[in-house]
């Protein structure tokens, strides 16, 4: 549990002197193999690497599955469990009151599609600054199997019903709300979730994650597209992505024209998109949108940085809040002095 | 128990031999909603305020925009009395969808003046009318034809002001001051007022015994309503964090927070704001937005009525399960479901205090004064930080809407209080820390805020079970230990919680009790009690729930009990009944519930029912 200057000198520690095991949480209770646990230790990873203070971590969730993981990773942060499908507002309240806070929140495709899909989508509208991440399996697995609203249309319950409705799509759902950054990962390609997960940390406003979870028990059948199978068959990278983060001196490897392409985010890290199949640019809300659609279409896996907006105005930037967290105000900053009270209380008589 | 209900009798006037009656009479202005007559009525009210006579106005209106009839009343009473008042003694109809049903409801004697066109004075003729040409008047000033409609509404006001004895230079500084600095309405305002008056002059002689004349009851007061008094208190309380969603009537809380945060809450030094305020895209996230708040340390609310309390249900069960300070306003109207959405009632007693699923009880406070609005909404988040809950501060559209006379404030001199929280500091020395163990034996645990900077502050939130150190358990004595914590920290509430007023009179034998709204109304019936009929009572005044133990001892010291409330099922009766046990056949319940305002003379008719 101790961090910092309690511990000895340890050889292997990120720049503010931590070591990948301070980043450590609870054991897992889930399923042996559930692509959850996977996600789990990509966060420690990338928080790790960033050398990211866990103090001023705030981990967030709703309920379910997905839910349960923040207890699974950075213990000397603090955790919220909430309730079903409205962490979103929660998240917003804590940095309402503690900007300066790191916030990150796990919901899985129940949590965030169905029940708290309203949530969902005015916490992006908003552009409240946190890393919002969705476990998607396409499956209740909590509560032993039922549909979600990212299950595959057509698709079979052991009991024989079928999901004859279409599957959203959180992606481009979260594009169109005004989310300045979307990504669509697997569970099942560690070094992409790292660097997508890397990227949110360094975007001002909400940054979504979209990663195809499988869940080994109930939705890990042949032609699922939420099984491993099919993802490690079907995903097709949109690029290739590699983080250098701002206290990194940027390589200067030189691409050939219209190799890559680079994203400058708000804290001065880049995110660089090495180019693969197709050119395709992140910054283009209506290119991505159409992307999006037409994988849907064609029923493509295509994972990477869906969208991003890395100068759009944060909601603490609209509410202009000063430097210090509110929750910090002593009261003598808070409460008006009697001559205010006396000026109101006189254009009252 | 019973409950009577009866058709009041409102003393007749006889024509013939009215005696003056001076300083003790109600208004009502009849109009259209949207039509602009609010002004004209605030300038009414003031003019007669501004003259010493104590008053109050209540706005009655319908749940709509612009087009369906709207009345405003105001009373004005030598004695102070401010509740809504049965009677209608002087109408003023303008409004000619309602006018003949209005001028049917008027007890004999009383008085109608209106706008000529109408031609009410056909309809009956036991009341005294007075037509006024109100439009004509405007139209010799005005040519603009929806200006001439607004200012139209200022031709009654001197017309009354004229025929009551309101004094026209107090209606000229009503005038500039609801209009402030803009100087062509003032000008314009103050001279279709005097049109008005000039008119009854020249063409009204006055033949209704009603006067209005100076006294002195109002000096150094201020005129108030309870959502911009409650708002004054989570400003002065160091709310920073508002989030809320539209909804009558508790809109209006929120809203003149706006202004005055923005007025008074901008940081001197750094020109930033010291407070953020959300409207959430429904009730359920404005509640999680405070929690989410609350539980890192911000001193955060939220305002709703009845419908919203119903979405919070789940999240006020995980903020007292969680132990996570937050104060949420509900600003009563009639229910259930939508109801009667612009009409008063004190129906979410119950859903205030036991809100959500499981066990789980809330601290409720009632304010019933424009001073209790400003203490209580004050204190409502020392005492969420204190006890780390969810605190209820249950006022209602007769409160929070109309317009109240009060003192003027006092200025609040106590040190907040934020509660149990530990820093970084307090950990080091400490070397341990569990987030839910009793360490102090009054139920309240110890917390820490994220972002503090110490190896021991971490700990997981959740709405599942947990033991003392915050880590999820299912074990029965786990979760049979934490239930009685919860319940040792009500207990402990009832010592901080606003106390009851009781006023006990010597050998009264019946006990009145009541509490917000409904105790405006209660001390004009006492009185009426008293004087008409040598009936003493005691009286209680409930400020908050959990009740506290003085509740018992009045139950018992009475011999009979009336409770009387405004929702048809007596519900804070109802908890009472489960508090007092020996007491319990005592206690008798009076109940009104139609949506206006309890007024005094129903309370004691049915007081005199029951006593028969």
């Amino acid at each position: 549990m101790a961090v910092g200057e309690q511990q000895p000198k340890k050889k292997n520690v990120n720049r503010i002197g931590l070591a990948r095991s301070d980043y450590a949480g609870q054991l897992s209770t889930l399923c042996s193999g559930c692509g959850h646990d996977g996600i789990t230790n990509q966060i420690i990873k990338s928080f790790y690497e960033l050398g990211v203070n866990p103090y001023q971590v705030a981990k967030l969730s709703g309920i379910g599955c997905a839910s349960k993981t923040p207890a699974y990773f950075m213990n000397t942060s603090h955790g919220f469990n909430g309730v079903h499908g409205r962490m979103p507002s929660l998240a917003t309240g804590v940095i309402l009151a503690n900007h300066k806070l790191i916030c990150i929140g796990v919901s899985g495709d129940g949590d965030t599609a169905s029940i708290g899909l309203g949530q969902f989508c005015h916490l992006v509208r908003r552009n409240v600054p946190m890393i919002y991440i969705i476990e998607n399996n396409g499956v209740y697995g909590l509560t032993k199997g039922q549909f979600s609203a990212t299950a595959d249309q057509g698709s079979k319950l052991k009991t024989g019903v079928s999901n004859e409705l279409p599957a959203i799509d959180c992606c481009s759902l979260a594009i169109e709300m005004g989310c300045t950054f979307v990504g669509r990962s697997f569970a099942g390609d560690p070094k992409q979730v790292v660097s997508l997960l890397k990227g949110c940390l360094s975007h001002s406003g909400t940054s979504m994650l979209d990663i195809i979870s499988p869940c080994v028990t109930f939705n890990n059948h042949d032609g699922s597209t939420k099984s491993y199978k099919w993802a490690k068959e079907h995903e097709e990278l949109l690029h290739q992505i590699d983080f250098i983060p701002y206290f990194d001196p940027i390589e200067t490897i030189d691409y050939l024209e219209g190799e890559s392409r680079e994203v400058e985010m708000h804290d001065g890290s880049h995110i660089r998109l090495r180019k693969l199949a197709r050119d395709y640019d992140p910054m283009s809300k209506i290119g991505a949108m159409r992307t999006l659609h037409e994988a849907a279409a064609s029923n493509e896996f295509l994972t990477g940085l869906m969208y991003v907006n890395p100068v759009a105005k944060s909601f603490v930037d609209s509410l202009d809040l000063g430097e210090e967290p509110l929750c910090g105000l002593p009261q003598d900053r808070l409460h008006p002095s009697r001559e205010a009270l006396d000026e109101i209380m006189q254009e009252l008589m | 128990m019973v409950t009577i209900e009866t058709e009041s009798q409102a003393p007749v006037l006889d024509e013939e031999s009215q005696a003056e009656i001076v300083n003790d009479l109600s208004i009502q202005v009849a109009t259209v909603n949207g039509s602009g007559s609010q002004s004209s009525n605030n300038i009414l009210m003031r003019s007669i305020f501004q003259m010493g006579i104590p008053i109050s106005g209540k706005n009655l209106f319908p749940s709509n925009i612009a087009g369906l009839p709207t009345w405003f009343t105001i009373r004005a009473s030598k004695h102070g009395y401010v509740a809504r008042k049965k009677e209608i003694d002087i109408l003023i109809a303008l409004n000619p969808e309602t006018a003949k049903e209005d001028v049917e409801s008027l007890t004999p004697g009383r008085v109608v003046i209106y706008e000529e066109k109408l031609n009410l004075s056909r309809l009956r003729d036991d009341l005294t009318f007075y037509p006024i040409p109100f439009s004509k008047i405007a139209a010799e000033v005005v040519s603009n034809a929806r200006l001439r409609k607004l200012v139209a509404n200022m031709a009654y006001v001197g017309s009354v002001a004229e025929l009551l004895g309101i004094e026209m230079v107090e209606v000229e500084t009503a005038i500039c001051k609801w209009f402030k600095t803009k100087q062509k309405a003032v000008e314009l305002n103050i001279k279709v007022s005097h049109l008005g008056a000039e008119y009854v002059r020249k063409h009204s002689p006055k033949t209704d015994p009603y006067r209005l004349e100076r006294m002195n009851q109002t000096q150094g007061k201020i005129i108030i309503d309870g959502n911009s008094a409650c708002a004054l208190g989570a400003m002065f309380g160091g709310a920073t964090v508002v989030t809320w969603y539209p909804i009558t009537p508790a809109s209006s809380l929120c809203e003149s927070l706006i202004d005055y945060m923005q007025r008074y809450r901008i940081d001197p030094k750094t020109g930033k704001a010291t407070f953020a305020i959300v409207q959430a895209e429904d009730e359920i996230a404005a509640l999680g937005m405070a929690i989410g708040a609350g539980w890192a340390g911000a001193r955060a609310m939220t305002s709703t009525s009845g419908p919203g309390i119903s979405l919070m249900a789940e999240f006020t069960g995980l903020a007292h399960f969680a132990e996570i300070p937050c104060v949420i306003f509900d600003i009563q109207r009639l229910g259930p479901s939508t109801g009667l959405p612009t009409r008063t009632s004190q129906g979410d007693v119950f859903s205030l205090h036991y809100l959500s699923h499981g066990d789980t009880k809330h601290v409720v406070l009632f304010p019933a004064t424009m001073e209790e609005c400003f203490e209580f909404s004050r204190v409502a988040f020392d005492l969420a930080e204190h006890f780390q809950q969810p605190i209820f501060v249950a006022s209602d559209l007769d409160i929070g809407m109309n317009n109240w006379m009060a003192d003027p404030f006092d200025y609040p001199e106590m040190a907040y209080d934020r509660g149990k929280v530990l820093t970084a500091e307090d950990l080091k020395r400490l070397g341990e820390f569990d987030r839910y163990r009793d360490v102090d034996g009054d139920g309240i645990p110890y917390r820490t805020l994220p972002g503090t900077e110490h190896p021991l502050a971490a700990y997981f939130t959740r709405g599942s079970g947990h033991d003392e150190s915050a880590r999820y358990t299912e074990k029965p004595e786990e979760y049979e230990k934490l239930m009685k914590r919860l319940l040792r920290k009500l207990e402990t509430a009832k010592n901080w919680v606003p106390q009851p007023e009781i006023e006990y009179v010597d050998g009264a034998e019946v006990g009145l009790i009541a509490y917000g709204s409904t105790d405006i109304a209660i001390g004009e019936s006492r009185d009426q009690l008293r004087e008409e009929e040598g009936l003493e009572t005691n009286y209680l005044r409930i400020r908050a729930l959990p009740f506290t133990k003085h509740v018992r001892d009045f139950v018992s010291r009475c011999k009979r009990v009336y409770v009387v409330e405004q929702n048809r099922d007596g519900q804070l009766g109802d908890l009472l009944l489960l508090e007092v046990g020996p007491g319990v056949h005592r206690i008798e319940k009076i109940l009104a519930y139609s949506g206006l305002p309890i007024d005094a003379r129903f309370i004691t008719e049915q007081v005199l029912l029951l006593e028969a």
